[in-house]
């Protein structure tokens, strides 16, 4: 799935607005996430999951292929932690039940 | 410097929640909230309808997702010894993307040309100098994935 997929999507579910408008307005709402993140926030999609922009130390390392100790820099990262609900979608499969997510510590 | 206005704001500027996207995006796009909500809500929507098809995403700039799945196998109940079967289960991973990565890391690519020699696009984790980048990352997840 790509961008156009998604803008087709849009286009049918929502309707009212032309391809061109339904692309600019995918990319804006993505660009808002991205422009978010850039400054440090963490994005909640309730449903889908958690962006979260983490610091990672600098810390030694190696280059695995010469064996040369290097530092890795300190750094940041983007991390996605999926929603349980988002897991469990993925887990429904249409013939076995699972079990239930939450009888797990 | 980000596109959410103080308004929207969590206090203490920490945790953007799908609410205060629709915001910020019916604010923008010059929409009713409820349309920018349904907008939001179709494409994740149709975001966790592809991974549940276990078809991957690419949002281009953004990142990408994909689905691992893990097969069945028989486990034990370590305090019965007793076997148990793991059921097969599928977890979605995300790939930040190229572009977005170095925004985070604040290199901007319309900027001054960031230093290239001393930070190689690709490596992120335990292959900074010289070494060729995986393609994808394999089954071992990267803390960079993680």
């Amino acid at each position: 799935m790509t961008k156009a997929d998604i803008i087709d999507r849009v286009c049918d579910v929502v309707g009212g607005f032309s391809k061109k408008e339904a692309a600019d307005l995918v990319e804006k709402i993505f660009d808002v996430m991205k422009q978010t993140l850039e400054t440090g926030e963490k994005i909640k999609i309730s449903g889908f999951g958690n962006f979260l922009v983490r610091e990672k130390k600098p810390r030694p390392g190696r280059n695995p292929q010469t064996g040369t100790e290097i530092t890795i820099e300190a750094r940041k990262v983007l991390t996605f932690k999926p929603s349980p609900v988002l897991k469990q979608a993925l887990n429904q499969p249409l013939d076995a039940p699972l079990p239930g997510a939450g009888d797990r510590p | 410097m980000g596109v959410v206005p103080a308004s929207v704001r969590v206090p203490g500027g920490r945790v953007v929640t799908k609410s205060e996207l629709i915001e910020v995006v019916a604010q923008e796009a010059n929409l009713t909230k409820g349309r920018a909500e349904l907008v939001i809500n179709t494409i994740f929507e149709a975001m966790v309808d592809a991974l549940r098809r276990d078809e991957g995403i690419e949002i281009r700039g953004f990142g990408s997702f994909t689905v691992r799945q893990y097969k069945p196998y028989e486990g034990r109940n370590p305090r019965t010894g007793d076997t148990v079967h793991v059921a097969p289960k599928r977890l979605p991973f995300f790939k930040v993307g190229k572009d977005l990565r170095k925004r985070i890391n604040g290199e901007r690519p319309e900027g001054a040309p960031p230093p290239r020699r001393r930070e190689p696009p690709k490596p992120a984790q335990v292959v900074p100098q010289g070494a060729k980048a995986p393609a994808r990352p394999g089954p071992g997840v990267s803390e960079d994935v993680i």
